[in-house]
């Protein structure tokens, strides 16, 4: 194995160094927008891909999740009750069984497959150009809430909606360091391997809801 | 056409005679084309990132071995064990282990060509594994039994009555439906089980981040996060040329795969893995792996024209825009990778001697270096690489095995008769004279042409009877 290695290396380091003068540079377009123009472009992309963008405000979110859990018939709800958000869910449940992620870590798995209808989540923040959420899964909402139930629920706060990815990369500097697992999620699942026609709900969640909090 | 002993050619007219699969590409491959350009509404910023793309990957290349070395060091820091495989088989040999290691028998898999380019499909099932696709696409081909023929759509020559007549056949309790969104919930009814229970998951990358050691993965279905998250155990297999330098490359990166492969402002899914599971979190496999694959990249790599192929991130797009893919379609290659990238990629990979009639497929029109998001200049490589397979000099395996003998006298004698004035004139009279003895065949060319016939009089002769001084 370590042949390998020192094989592949040598090949490589025994080739001419590749010269790159000659290759210009390019950049992409980075887009500025104000904050109506940021949340109008986040909803297009989002409703385009048929998610749904809630905009609520810090009074009534608890209010506006509890009707959507109700119109989506969600009987339990998956959240973290150590999230900024989880402390008004646990006071004020918007479903009937509310279901914490503190629960044992051997029945995490089965519990998501066979029992969940709805996960909720918060959100690192979301990008206007591409209409996508940043997640950066931890121990408290870990990685398969934003996949494994059939639906997904996102609170995105207006204050974190980025112009673009590039942006965001940089300015909440990743580079420092990478989590076990970020994400970009931009809306339900979706595929297209059949005559490349868009059907939704393909492995992932089946519908995707943005709570999105404006001040 | 010409008659080689490889069955492109047989492979080719089959393809042409099939006129169901016909369509079915035809229809794809303008839909394609036309998202993919109302994503690119300004020319001028397209070329701009199509720049930048390309400044990017030259650059990493440029760096590749200390880029893949700070790859190991990062990702083994983290706890990610890195492998590297010269072959195929020693990458075969390396997720087998992984498995036995774990004493697993049975694996779900994200897409990823590096896998179809190892056969490692056959070569566990072989081995008693159980491997399931769980990609919507590769999940149909693996039940028809068929190897993809497209890298991004995989199963896009089938249509849904044919893929309804497929699930027809090996789900016989599942009601028959030819409706799209049907047959999708079926599949991911079926599929649903399986990653609750495999033992090991297994994806390919799409970007290798060395400054941070992240594995980035670009999808729409969520198969791969099913695949990189739920098992407890996760083996990435990728091709060396795949890692760039730093995690700011790679936005640039991200749009224009999405854009050019499918005309989608990003996919639904972009994962980014740095790390196995840590201590305290729930899930996330406990163990993750990444095996690099050399498969004569390396050899590439030494060839400064030709190095301009690892550039490639895999979009598709050269084949969505090839006016012969899209009439032949995927499968009569014959080869992992099909189309314009397939034709230069496959007979560098795996000899002239064996692949180097791929080239010939193409028309050199050029629209695959024009939509080609990190410009490689497919066209002259093409031609490159036709020229080796006529040429023993040459620096790709197998050059020269093209030439023919016949074909080397014709070119040598046309060269001596344009080099030499008396014997010039002297062809030209004889020919003018004697066009009648023409050949009326002229082997394939006249199958659906007619045979050229000589004029009567040379060129110098008119110009010279209306009064052209030609000397």
């Amino acid at each position: 194995m370590s042949n390998a290695r020192n094989n592949i290396l040598a090949r490589l380091r025994g080739a001419p160094r590749p010269d790159i003068s000659a290759i210009g540079e390019g950049a992409a377009e980075c887009p500025v927008w104000d904050l109506e123009e940021r949340i109008r472009r986040f909803t297009d992309r989002m409703t385009a891909v048929r998610a749904e963008v809630i905009e609520t405000s810090p009074a009534n979110w608890i209010a506006a999740l509890q009707a959507l859990c109700e119109k989506k018939g969600a009987r339990n709800l998956l959240y973290s009750a150590a999230s900024p958000f989880g402390e008004a869910i646990s006071r004020q449940p918007p479903v009937a069984h509310p279901v914490t992620t503190d629960l044992e870590s051997v029945r995490w798995k089965a519990t998501l497959f066979h029992e969940i209808d709805a996960a909720l989540t918060s959100t690192l923040g979301g990008i206007a150009e591409t209409g996508t959420l940043m997640l950066w899964p931890d121990a408290h909402e870990p990685r398969l809430m934003s996949l494994v139930p059939p639906l997904h629920i996102a609170i995105l706060e207006e204050g974190k909606l980025f112009n673009t990815f590039a942006e965001a990369v940089a300015a909440m500097q990743w580079s420092n360091g990478m989590p076990t697992n970020a994400l970009l999620i931009s809306g339900p699942s979706k595929s297209a391997d059949i005559e490349q026609t868009l059907a939704y709900g393909v492995h992932g969640p089946k519908e995707l809801v943005v709570l999105l909090i404006r001040n | 056409m010409q008659t080689t002993d490889t069955g492109f050619d047989i492979r080719i007219r089959d393809a042409l005679g099939n006129e169901r699969v016909r369509g079915n590409f035809r229809r794809a491959m303008d839909g394609l084309m036309q998202r993919r350009l109302d994503l690119f509404p300004d020319a001028e910023a397209m070329e701009s990132l199509r720049q930048q793309g390309m400044r990017i990957k030259a650059s990493a290349l440029s760096r590749l071995p200390e880029l893949l070395e700070e790859l190991e060091a990062k990702l083994t820091e983290s706890g990610i064990r890195v492998h590297w495989a010269e072959t195929p088989l020693e990458a075969n040999r390396i997720v087998l282990d992984i498995m036995q290691s774990h004493g697993a028998t049975s694996m779900i898999k994200g897409k990823s060509m590096v896998s179809e380019e190892m056969g490692l499909n056959e070569y566990l099932i072989e081995r008693g594994i159980d491997v399931l696709e769980s990609d919507l696409g590769e999940f149909i081909l693996q039940l028809a039994g068929e190897p993809p023929s497209h890298i991004v759509a995989p199963a896009i020559h089938k249509d849904r009555y044919q893929i309804a007549e497929l699930f027809r056949e090996k789900f016989p309790d599942i009601p028959y439906s030819e409706d799209i969104d049907e047959l999708t919930q079926s599949a991911r009814t079926i599929l649903r089980d399986r990653f609750e229970t495999a033992e090991v998951g297994l994806s390919g990358v799409n970007f290798a981040v060395a400054e941070t050691g992240t594995l980035c993965l670009v999808e729409n279905e969520g198969n791969g996060r099913m695949s990189t998250t739920v098992p407890p155990v996760h083996i990435a297999v990728t091709g060396i040329e795949k890692v760039v330098g730093r995690l700011e490359e790679i936005p640039p990166l991200l749009t224009l795969l999405t854009r050019s492969a499918t005309g989608q402002p990003v996919t639904t899914y972009f994962n980014m893995i740095s790390s196995p599971r840590k201590p305290g979190e729930k899930d996330g496999p406990e163990e993750v792996h990444l095996v690099l694959l050399d498969n004569g990249r390396s050899e590439i790599y030494s060839d400064p024209e030709l190095l301009a192929t690892l550039r490639c991130i895999r979009c598709g797009a050269c084949m969505n825009h090839c006016p012969v893919y899209t009439r032949i379609g995927g499968h009569a290659y014959g080869t992992v990778y099909p189309g314009p990238i397939g034709t230069i990629f496959e007979p560098q990979k795996g000899g002239l001697a064996s692949y180097g009639d791929l080239t010939t497929a193409s028309s050199l029109c050029g629209a695959c270096g024009e939509v080609c998001p990190v410009r490689i200049p497919i066209p002259n490589l093409i031609n490159r690489l036709r020229y080796e397979g006529n040429h023993k000099e040459g620096r790709v395996p197998g050059s020269g095995s093209k030439r023919k003998k016949s074909e080397a006298v014709i070119w040598k004698a046309w060269s001596l008769l344009h080099r030499n004035p008396l014997l010039y004139r002297m062809m030209t009279r004889t020919v003018t004279r004697l066009r009648m003895l023409a050949p009326g065949k002229a082997g394939p060319w006249t199958r659906y042409r007619t045979a050229p016939k000589p004029a009567a009089r040379s060129l110098h002769d008119l110009a010279r009877t209306h009064g052209v001084n030609d000397e």
